[in-house]
């Protein structure tokens, strides 16, 4: 019933994650990036971030494909 | 032009991390932020911002583009050292606000494509290949994103009625009297959430009509938003800048409109979640 616009506050971090490892271009996909194998590294977060915690299941699984 | 821009600060405050030494060592990590046209490099913006490892950023030159980068020391951001540090919740943390910061600040007067976090390149060379190979898509990403936010919107369930204290078993309550008592309650909770997910749909409808590009992110875990009531709808929403008013005020009907469902608005933010292309986006309802 109430709407708290964040434009002044400290983003929550979980907002801020959702964009930051969902969104963003990735260059990992590109055939010349990955041909240069040690050009580019890119970490794939999701994996390590279920390990922070082990109880707390991943919300970011299955994001890569619908 | 192909050579490296720094901005000025970086240039004269930073004698040490000397940039020039920095470009040619081709061992040198550079954390990726953002991409702009080579018009809109920030030009005097960045100088007070500090990037993911507390280093200045400034925009390396390629074709028309230009990337916002700063050096990274291998011994945390190399690929191995990167994966152990980001299991530390509040490294990560750092990492996230710094980067944000970073684009926000760049995004501020200019569109900006935002680089997916923790996407590190070797040198600047590895910085202009990235350009290079990406030319086509950053190009088509910035004009379609030209003057454009993301707002986010959260609709949560609001709280359901306190449960009814169940009553004091007594003798005049036969099984028969709970059973019905048990199986209203679990009625009045469906009637509830289908109650709930529709007014969510409601919600999401009439803002995807009012937005050029909608994306849905999945619904946040409670135990990592802290929030108590459960997440129906977490979307984004691409709006340009100038209907932003509009949109935030159409959130605010929405709130005030649907009984039971909580809002909550966030951004403007940088278009983080509109640089896929259109019709490649992987979450539409």
């Amino acid at each position: 019933m109430t709407t708290s616009p964040l434009a002044h506050r400290q983003i929550a971090l979980v907002d801020l994650l959702d964009r930051l490892l969902a969104g963003g271009v990735v260059i990992t996909g590109d055939v010349t990036l990955r041909i240069a194998d040690v050009d580019l590294v890119r970490i794939d977060l999701r994996a390590l971030i279920s390990s922070v915690n082990e109880n707390v299941p991943s919300p970011w699984d299955g994001w890569e494909e619908p | 032009m192909t050579d490296a821009t720094h901005l000025p600060e970086a240039a004269e405050a930073t004698e040490t991390t000397a940039p020039t030494a920095a470009a040619e060592a081709t061992g040198t990590l550079e954390y990726a932020y953002a991409v702009v046209r080579e018009a809109d490099i920030p030009r005097t913006a960045l100088e007070p911002v500090r990037g993911v490892a507390g280093e200045p950023v400034r925009a390396v030159r390629h074709l028309g583009l230009a990337v916002l980068a700063g050096p990274v020391p291998a011994a945390d951001f190399d690929a191995e050292p990167l994966r152990a540090r980001l299991e530390d919740l509040a490294w990560l943390e750092g990492v996230a606000r710094a980067h944000q910061r970073v684009v926000d600040t760049a995004g501020a007067d200019t569109c900006v494509i935002p680089v997916r976090m923790a996407t590190v390149c070797r040198g600047e060379d590895g910085l202009r290949r990235m350009l290079a190979t990406g030319r086509d898509r950053f190009t088509a990403a910035l004009d379609r994103l030209e003057g454009r936010v993301e707002w986010g919107v959260k609709v949560y369930a609001a709280s359901a009625p306190a449960e009814e204290p169940p009553a004091e078993p007594s003798a005049a309550a036969s099984g028969r009297d709970y059973l019905r008592r048990r199986s209203a309650q679990r009625r009045a909770s469906e009637q509830r959430w289908e109650h709930t997910e529709e007014g969510a749909r409601r919600v999401h409808e009439t803002l995807t009509a009012l937005a050029e590009g909608a994306r849905l992110h999945p619904p946040q875990d409670v135990r990592l938003s802290g929030e108590a009531a459960r997440n129906v709808l977490n979307a984004a929403y691409l709006v340009p800048g100038e209907d932003s008013e509009v949109f935030a005020e159409r959130v605010g009907e929405l709130a005030g409109r649907e009984s039971g469902l909580r809002l909550e608005l966030t951004g403007p933010w940088a278009p983080y979640s509109f640089v896929a292309a259109e019709g490649n986006e992987r979450a539409e309802p």
